[in-house]
């Protein structure tokens, strides 16, 4: 649920990073994170277990400047891809505004990955969203692995819609930015229409 | 629009002028009013110390996590948390089921005295909200993305 402060002259939207355990997420927002100029983000907040695997969620908010004169400020969150969290995930999707589907590219987590996207639009549905309504993209993570599969197979299994998809190696930074902007943007036009 | 939270000059100085009251009443260290969703709405007190979009963050994340434990007790909701600290100890509570109210407070203030003015200052809370939601749900207020462009929402992403 994006948040218009006509006060402090702010727009606050929430983007949530979704996908299977180990496909990429945290990496994205760390990446992210790095990148970032330190006047345009806050502080990364992971709540993790002890072996790194994320237990509720991470959370980066990230400011991209100013439209006539509104101070443009996203907060990114991703779910613990893990499936037994399944609660705290629907918590998390709770008034998101943009999506983003990391998919794992490794063949072998093909199945991983529908399981995921299933969940994902299962769990919008329970909090009244349509995935094909929301401002949504696809990534497909880890591309540079031999044993990715074909991107061409990857979008017949995972992107019947055909909304915008990246292809990604997120731990090297490759096509982060690129998912970012583009879901960011998808939101802001989402919103004006909304307007 | 009824997805979108909007807030208004005159409701927002209503809103903080709330926690005021309720920071000095309470002897409370801080006040800080959070949308359910993580985002900062309002705060009073000392906050130049504090993380507040982090704060506002994890303390919505907090009470939905609290939130789905009420629901498989079947609970409505748990109103009212308190953690106690060393120090510093937080008082939460959800206010017309929208907003949360979050309270920090010392060894200047005790939980009794904290608990009475939060109830006071709810109630306020919640008749502003009201208003706040009618006028955005009216739709007769200017917005800001009617005038917004596809340049606009490109420039943005220049780098």
């Amino acid at each position: 649920m994006s948040f218009i402060n006509y006060s402090s002259r702010e727009i606050n939207c929430k983007i949530v990073y979704y996908g299977p355990g180990l496909c990429g997420k945290t990496t994205n927002l760390q990446y992210i994170y790095n990148k970032t100029n330190p006047e345009a983000k806050g502080k990364m907040i992971s709540l993790a277990t002890e072996t790194d695997r994320t237990l509720f969620f991470d959370f980066l908010p990230l400011s991209l400047g100013e439209i006539r004169g509104f101070k443009t400020r996203f907060h990114l969150y991703t779910v613990p891809g893990q499936v037994f969290y399944d609660a705290s995930r629907k918590l998390i999707l709770k008034g998101v505004d943009g999506v983003v589907f990391v998919a794992d590219s490794q063949v072998e987590r093909s199945e991983a990955n529908i399981e995921s996207l299933d969940n994902l639009q299962t769990n919008l549905q329970e909090q009244g969203y349509d995935l094909n309504k929301l401002p949504y993209v696809v990534q497909f993570n880890k591309r540079d692995l031999p044993n990715a599969a074909p991107l061409e197979e990857l979008n017949d299994l995972l992107n019947p819609t055909k909304v915008p998809h990246y292809e990604a190696s997120a731990i090297k930074g490759v096509g982060v930015f690129d998912t970012l902007k583009q879901v960011a943007k998808l939101v802001l036009t989402e919103l004006r229409k909304a307007g | 629009m009824s997805n979108q939270l909007v807030m208004y000059e005159e409701e927002l100085s209503q809103i903080s002028n709330i926690c005021d009251v309720l920071q000095r009443d309470s002897n409370a260290k801080a006040v800080l009013v959070i949308d359910k969703n993580g985002q900062a709405i309002a705060q009073s007190g000392e906050v130049e110390q504090l993380d507040v979009t982090s704060l506002s963050s994890l303390t919505a994340g907090n009470v939905a996590a609290t939130g789905g434990i009420a629901s498989l007790l079947a609970e409505k909701e748990f109103a009212g948390q308190f953690h106690e600290g060393e120090k510093t100890n937080v008082h939460i509570s959800i206010v017309g089921a929208r907003v949360i109210l979050l309270v920090l407070f010392d060894e200047r203030s005790s939980l009794g005295l904290v608990r009475l003015r939060v109830r006071k200052a709810a109630v306020e809370l919640t008749g502003v909200l009201e208003v706040l939601v009618k006028k955005s749900e009216s739709g007769n207020q200017p917005s800001v993305f009617a005038e917004i462009t596809d340049d606009d929402i490109d420039n943005l992403f220049n780098d």
